[in-house]
């Protein structure tokens, strides 16, 4: 069953910059600025590709890193939750 | 960068002019920011005088504080409508000194010692770019000076030596004792001279000595709390800050007195790149 689907800002509305492990994100609606520890950044990046739920998420994720262990879906549910509060993702 | 202070009495008005009489005027005569120091109430200036902060923007709850401390009113006069009405630099709440063109950024909480580093930093060949706000270019990066007068507290007072430069002693103010050193010659004449940050640090005095490299991310977190006007500026201010933290490097110093401070701040400058 599919779940929640999620929807990024185009990225030209967000400014983001490395800080060590963290990413600084501006978004640019809100005039906010996020501090993202990992993988929210990722996910964020991955939300470029288009919507998607936690399962399309870890998809695109696993495509371009190198993903062992398990308890992942459910860390990108929760991360996806946390985008969500922030403003910077949309659940539909 | 000029303000104009109007008072209902002649004495704080008397007191800022002896404190800035080496400063210049502003080139077209028009003040940037107004001051206004004004009776709590009509009849206050004949029973027991009070000092309300007025000017450009309301403050409701800025604090009356007595006539004895209207210089220590018009100076958190200039402060509020700094922090809050300003937009062309990123405004940090910070000291900063420079010498050979590279500056050094300090911040942290008040009474971290930043004011009495910068005073003392300032009095033996370093140039005081500002004892109260640091201003970033949101273009250039560089460091603009805004030579204010430095306000001393308590201990620090006695450490002034340039007695000729000191304002009168504001006793028993809610800082304690308050007294301010007008900055020397140097930094008043190049007020128009900006620097390049090649170092930002985060003094403690009062411990051991103690140097902790501090990252990025955490400096950005800091120096956006340490901002008055961050939010405001919105994408300029993210620009600015960011490439900041991602050019200069930054250390936490602890210090056990202010000869080591010193001494700390000098070696620490001399390590950056």
């Amino acid at each position: 069953m599919a779940g929640r689907v999620y929807t990024a800002d185009p990225s030209q509305e967000r400014t983001a910059v490395p800080l060590e492990s963290l990413v600084a994100v501006y978004h640019a609606r809100s005039g906010m600025t996020h501090l993202l520890a990992p993988p929210a950044s990722e996910i964020l990046e991955a939300l470029g590709q288009g919507p998607g739920d936690a399962d399309a998420i870890l998809a695109r994720l696993e495509a371009q890193y190198e993903m062992t262990g398990s308890g992942f879906r459910e860390a990108i549910s929760a991360r996806l939750e946390e985008l969500e509060a922030s403003g910077l993702v949309q659940a539909k | 960068m000029g303000f104009r202070i109007g008072s209902d009495w002649g004495q704080p008005i008397a007191v800022v002019e002896r404190l800035y009489a080496g400063y210049p005027k502003p080139d077209d005569g028009i003040a940037d920011f107004t001051v206004r120091l004004e009776a709590g109430r009509p009849w206050r200036r004949f029973v027991r005088p009070s000092v309300a902060i007025r000017g450009d923007f309301i403050l409701p709850d800025a604090a009356p504080v007595t006539l004895a401390h209207g210089l220590l009113a018009a100076e958190m006069g200039m402060n509020l409508q700094m922090a809050l009405g300003y937009r062309r630099h990123l405004l940090l709440h910070a000291a900063s000194v420079e010498r050979g063109g590279r500056a050094i950024l300090m911040t942290g909480l008040s009474g971290a010692g930043k004011s009495t580093l910068a005073m003392l930093l300032g009095e033996v060949g370093w140039r005081l770019l500002g004892d109260e706000f640091a201003l970033l270019d949101l273009e250039s990066g560089l460091l603009h000076p805004f030579p204010r007068a430095i306000s001393l507290k308590n201990e620090a007072i006695a450490l002034a030596r340039a007695t000729n430069r000191l304002g009168p002693l504001l006793e028993n103010t809610p800082r304690g004792n308050i007294r301010h050193l007008c900055p020397n010659r140097d930094a008043v004449a190049r007020m128009d001279e900006p620097a390049k940050p090649v170092l930002i640090l985060f003094p403690r005095f009062g411990h051991v000595e103690a140097v902790r490299p501090v990252g990025s991310a955490e400096v950005f977190m800091r120096l956006t709390q340490a901002s008055t006007n961050y939010v405001a500026l919105g994408r300029q201010g993210f620009d600015a800050l960011t490439r900041l933290v991602t050019t200069v490097s930054a250390k936490a110093i602890d210090y056990a007195n202010t000869a080591g401070g010193l001494a700390l701040v000098e070696r620490l400058s001399s390590e950056a790149q």
